[in-house]
């Protein structure tokens, strides 16, 4: 029963583009998240210390009054972070093996299933994008009627996050297979969230398909940890060598600033220096 | 250290005089005796009694023959267990494909009478119960197996074909899952591919096939992403 695919699957890296100039803080990526991936709600959603967002949308402000003032939202799913060779902030810490770095396609995974709850992920982690679940999930009568049997919800006790809609690129994969195609085409697999942006600020794909519209928009530079070559694009907490997926894009200098903590002297986008 | 040692000597010269007084007084039989009818018990109890009480059963809402339908149709499995076009697998068929043959009674068996007139009359769905529905937490892909490795259905859902009669549906009282996942055998052993359905069973075959990546940078095998949702 040997078969032909007995080498490694063509390396992948999937990523997102998010033009904050673009983007209205609508919410319907959060929506379309919450719904897409079973996500339950809480009595309060306002209480952020139960309730949970995979996609979670942050109100920037650039501080000044009228009528200088500005503001951004920003949308802000899992980075998933490759680090120096897929070592992100929670796989190295996670002691279950229940957060794991694709090599195939650069997503991180987060099995629920092996996930005990000891929450050293979310610790871990520098964007705050995993959510532990204090309670069982609860539906309102019938509604548990609506939710997607291609994700599996959670129980109480375990960690989840963003997974980059991940069940959908396992159905993109069936149809591949039945069309006999080697790849999954660009449209075939795409987030909840980019799909439902109505200002289409999200892009897509794979970065390391010089095909993709992702990859055109962000240029990622290999030789310097994924850095975007695009003068618009930066990445949350750049510095601290997460190395993430999802860049963002803006022509605003104060957007792009608070992308990262940087000291007074320091330009926007320039490398930390070591403390001597 | 020193207490425990004495102890467990202790319970040695114990042993020791019980068993000398046995023998005189030939109570020692009766020992055996009852380890004998302990052992045969306890054997009774996991083998017997324990599956009884772990597993469920249910019936099909009626019984169908495989073995009849296989030889009407063209196609084998795939005339009624196909790939849709989005590459999902329809698995067990919704009435409408039923109904394309079965409009009016072809047969005069009793179980396609309470089909027909139950159902089809009826326009309800058959409420089947799926003997290898697995856990909600994984993600198995009909199109990468069947049509990916070419893999044959026997293989994992044994010679179901040729079946003349549907069994009985057991599940598992405690996971609700099916008992084909864990495999009849209450021990767990398996004699063929087709008799467990468990994630060790993929595992091995996956290893066997060769189609072990290194993907997963925790483990440097597949990621558990393959296979989990």
């Amino acid at each position: 029963m040997k078969n032909e695919h007995n080498d490694n699957p063509p390396v992948m890296k999937f990523g997102m583009a998010i033009d904050l100039d673009k983007c209205t803080g609508c919410g319907a990526c959060m929506v379309a998240c919450m719904s897409e991936n079973n996500i339950p709600f809480k009595e309060d959603e306002s209480d952020k210390l139960v309730s949970i967002t995979w996609m979670r949308i942050f109100k920037l402000s650039n501080g000044k009054s009228f009528p200088d003032t500005d503001i951004c939202y920003l949308p802000r799913p899992c980075q998933h972070c490759e680090g120096h060779g897929g070592h992100s902030p929670c796989v190295s810490v996670c002691p279950a093996t229940a957060t794991d770095y694709s090599r195939e396609t650069g997503i991180v995974s987060q099995i629920v299933t092996r996930c005990f709850g000891c929450r050293y992920c979310m610790g871990a982690c520098p964007y705050h994008a995993r959510y532990f679940n204090w309670w069982d999930p609860v539906w309102p009568d019938g509604m548990e009627k609506y939710l997607s049997p291609n994700v599996s919800p959670r129980m109480r006790g375990v960690v989840e996050k963003c997974s980059f809609c991940f069940h959908r690129y396992q159905l993109a994969k069936n149809k591949a297979y039945l069309d006999g195609e080697r790849r999954v085409p660009e449209e075939a697999y795409q987030t909840a969230c980019t799909q439902a942006c109505p200002a289409g600020a999200i892009v897509f794909g794979d970065l390391n398909n010089p095909e993709h519209q992702v990859h055109q928009i962000v240029k990622p530079d290999p030789k310097h940890g994924g850095r975007s070559q695009n003068p618009r694009a930066f990445r949350l907490l750049e510095r601290l060598g997460t190395n993430t997926k999802v860049y963002y894009l803006s022509s605003r200098e104060w957007v792009r600033r608070s992308g990262d903590n940087y000291l007074e002297h320091e330009k926007t986008g320039q490398a930390s220096q070591p403390h001597h | 250290m020193s207490t425990l040692d004495e102890k467990a000597k202790e319970g040695m010269d114990d042993h020791a005089t019980h068993g000398s007084d046995g023998k005189q007084s030939g109570a020692g039989g009766f020992i055996i005796l009852f380890f004998i009818i302990g052992f045969a018990a306890s054997m009774v109890l996991g083998w017997v009694i324990f599956p009884k009480l772990l597993y469920s059963q249910k019936q099909q809402p009626f019984s169908f023959n495989h073995a009849l339908h296989v030889e009407e149709v063209d196609d084998g499995c795939e005339s009624c267990h196909f790939f849709r076009e989005d590459g999902s697998f329809s698995g067990t068929p919704k009435l409408a494909q039923c109904t394309e043959c079965h409009e009016e009674p072809m047969g005069d068996t009793e179980d396609e009478a309470i089909f027909v007139e139950q159902y089809v009359t009826m326009e309800r769905e058959v409420p089947w119960l799926s003997y290898s529905r697995q856990p909600d937490c994984v993600f198995f892909s009909h199109a990468a197996h069947v049509i990916g490795a070419k893999m044959d259905c026997v293989v994992c859902h044994g010679h179901i074909g040729e079946s003349e009669e549907s069994r009985p549906y057991e599940y598992n009282r405690i996971t609700t899952y099916s008992r084909d996942i864990w495999g009849h055998n209450i021990a767990g052993f398996a004699k063929n591919s087709w008799d467990r359905m468990k994630m060790d069973d993929c595992a091995r075959c996956h290893k066997e096939a060769g189609v072990i990546h290194t993907s997963s940078v925790q483990t440097e095998r597949d990621a558990c992403f393959v296979c989990h949702k």
